[in-house]
């Protein structure tokens, strides 16, 4: 089983914004794997191997679209237990949903992977676009916002709990298909593979996305990592979204402390007029 | 001059609360179109669901099939896709909901169309607003494609009045069906009689200071008294105390209440991306230090064990003197 995994690099999102000249300011960002991505490797790194015993089922190939510097973010994803790397040089503002999905969609063309596995949302835009339009144009079926993925035994399938606005849809896909992932992905036991015993659990809690060990790091240095241009690909990189400005949200007033409950009703009643 | 196709959902024979918010963004941007609102049904029951439909807009569009019974990505878009082209549509719009997420941007490939997420704002025919970096900045964008696709955040788009007058409703064909071979095996979900979170107009959640689900229960009753909705942070629905969709946040749903309760919740930035825009917050935690305080407009440092049962008793006694 071949998995191809998107990833974006994102300024830390722990990090204070700050506005410069109408736009984020991102001299002295630190950039790091968008979250998802990191869950998104994750899942398909449970999905390709038997985790008891370690062995490999399948390649994991993960791809940015990204400047030179984007390539730490790959080394990342590599470290992390992924195969091999694809880096298609991009700068980080000139890039939109419609451009990165018919970039990937040319990548994929070329690599044909059985799955493409990645985030559901950018952190830095909050998109939410790039899988769905990716699915569209490849006229692949899609299963989006991943809470628990179970490959079937013969691969031709994933069945996929999705959380809805009403509760948890599972929704059947044969594959190829697109699958963006969602947080609970990484929770211990999302992931199924009919490989991997099915009592495994993936750490305890939360769950989480795997560290890179320090073996996993120095192979990463020796795993390939490709790198391709737009025009290589074929893709008009014009984008169809411009950026015009970027503001702050206003503050929201500094509010009070109360003593105690009664006071608390009281307030709410004749002060916010909210009871 | 271009129209708007307005995809709506809806249910029981009527729009839903996030529809009336999409069809408000879609009037505004038909009056800087040019153009006229065309509100699309597609689904079981949207034949029926269509003249209540018409009390919103001028023209309703409703599509039903057997094949498209229940919503998927795969054979919806190519729908919307295919209306969008025969009414004119220049801007093609959903709501922000788990549907119109999934939907739309698919639509927008099909359509080569640029794509705005889950805007607060319209600020010209291709201009908009919408919220970044979980909503610690917004950033105003233009969309340079002939056709536009749009999804709109609920809490920022007031639900439309009705018309004076009901508009027309057709019914279109559903034409070539293809899931792809896609499917859905069952659909998991507990039924309440609670108002929907993402329009309640009270929201009282609970954090993972609660502990366990059956401590939620003295929430659910300060709920049950205000009318309200109940919501969670991440940590309380990952640790299955309550179900998934109530999680309020960056990755849950977006809510601006007028009062939102936040019970032994933290405050993590992903959190407050989801109830920022709230009128009125009230928290309540242990420690003075939590960074919810920082967003509350009334705070109460205690514990939910003390606090919520005489919170309840404070709001009875409230309610009887009126
Ligand atoms: C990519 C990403 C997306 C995320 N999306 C979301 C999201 O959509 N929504 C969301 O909520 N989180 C989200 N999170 C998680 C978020 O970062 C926090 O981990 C989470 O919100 C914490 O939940 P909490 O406040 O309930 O728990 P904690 O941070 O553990 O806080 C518990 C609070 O309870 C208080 N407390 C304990 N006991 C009592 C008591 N007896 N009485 C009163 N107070 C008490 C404590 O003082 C503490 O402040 C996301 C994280 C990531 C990485
Ligand atoms: N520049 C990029 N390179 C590779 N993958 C990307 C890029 N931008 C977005 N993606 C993928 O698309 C997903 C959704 O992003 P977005 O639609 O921008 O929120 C991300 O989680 C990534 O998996």
């Amino acid at each position: 089983m071949k998995i191809l995994v998107p990833i974006k690099r994102v300024p830390d999102p722990e990090l204070k914004v700050k506005i410069k000249d109408g736009a984020i300011d991102l001299s002295g960002a630190s950039w790091v794997v968008n979250t998802f991505d990191e869950y998104a490797v994750e899942t398909a790194l449970r999905l390709r191997e038997n985790a008891e015993s370690g062995e490999s089922h399948g390649e994991v190939v993960v791809v940015t679209i990204g400047p030179e510097d984007a390539a730490q973010q790959l080394r990342s994803a590599l470290a992390m237990g992924a195969d091999r790397a694809i880096r298609v040089d991009g700068e980080d503002r000139a890039l939109d949903a419609r451009v990165v999905a018919a970039a990937l969609a040319r990548v994929i063309e070329a690599e044909k992977p059985d799955l493409v596995v990645m985030g559901k949302q950018a952190v830095d835009g909050d998109a939410n676009q790039v899988g769905q339009m990716l699915a569209g144009r490849l006229g692949w079926p899609q299963a989006t916002f991943a809470a628990t993925v179970e490959l079937a035994a013969d691969k031709g399938s994933l069945t996929v709990g999705r959380e809805v606005d009403t509760g948890v849809e599972y929704k059947v896909v044969n594959l190829p298909a697109v699958l963006t992932v969602d947080l609970r992905v990484v929770a211990p036991t999302s992931v199924k593979n009919n490989i991997t015993p099915a009592s495994h659990s993936y750490g305890t809690g939360e769950g989480g996305p795997r560290y890179a060990s320090l073996k996993g790091i120095m192979a990463a240095k020796k795993k390939p990592m490709e790198q391709k241009s737009l025009s290589d690909l074929g893709v008009d990189a014009a984008p169809a979204i411009k950026e015009l400005g970027v503001f702050l949200p206003p503050a929201r007033a500094a509010g009070q402390k109360v003593a105690d409950i009664p006071t608390l009703v009281q307030k709410l009643a004749d002060e916010a007029k909210a009871l | 001059m271009g129209n708007v196709l307005a995809f709506c959902e809806f249910g029981d024979g009527a729009l839903k609360a996030s529809a009336l918010s999409n069809l408000t963004f879609a009037r505004a941007a038909a009056a800087a179109h040019g153009g006229e609102v065309i509100a699309l049904l597609v689904g079981a029951g949207a034949a029926a669901a269509g003249p209540a439909a018409a009390r919103y807009a001028g023209k309703v569009v409703t599509v039903e099939h057997g094949d498209l019974a229940a919503y998927l990505a795969e054979t919806y878009a190519p729908v919307v896709a295919r209306l969008a082209g025969d009414h004119g549509a220049t801007v093609v719009t959903a709501t922000a909901t788990a549907v119109g997420k999934d939907l739309l941007p698919r639509v927008a490939a099909l359509l080569d169309a640029g794509m705005a997420s889950d805007i607060s704002r319209l600020d010209g025919a291709t201009q908009f607003t919408r919220p970044i970096l979980a909503g610690n900045a917004y950033a105003q964008i233009e969309v340079t494609t002939p056709v536009i696709c749009v999804t709109v955040r609920q809490s920022e788009f007031p639900q439309a009045e009705e018309l004076g007058a009901a508009g027309e409703v057709v019914a279109a064909d559903a034409g070539a069906v293809d899931a792809l071979g896609a499917r859905i095996d069952r659909v998991e979900s507990q039924k309440s009689d609670r108002p929907e979170l993402t329009s309640a107009k009270v929201v009282v959640s609970g954090g993972r200071g609660m502990q366990s689900g059956d401590n939620f229960k003295v929430l659910e009753e300060l709920a049950d008294l205000l009318g309200a909705a109940m919501g969670a942070s991440r940590a309380a629905t990952d640790a299955g105390m309550v179900p998934a969709d109530w999680q309020v946040g960056q990755t849950g749903k977006i809510v601006a209440p007028n009062l939102y309760i936040a019970v032994a919740i933290s405050g993590a930035i992903q959190h407050l991306a989801g109830m920022k825009g709230s009128k009125t917050i009230v928290a309540i935690n242990k420690d003075p230090e939590a960074p919810i305080f920082q967003v509350a407009d009334y705070g109460v440092v205690t514990t939910w064990e003390k606090a919520i049962p005489e919170l309840v008793e404070e709001i009875k006694k409230l309610k009887a003197s009126r």
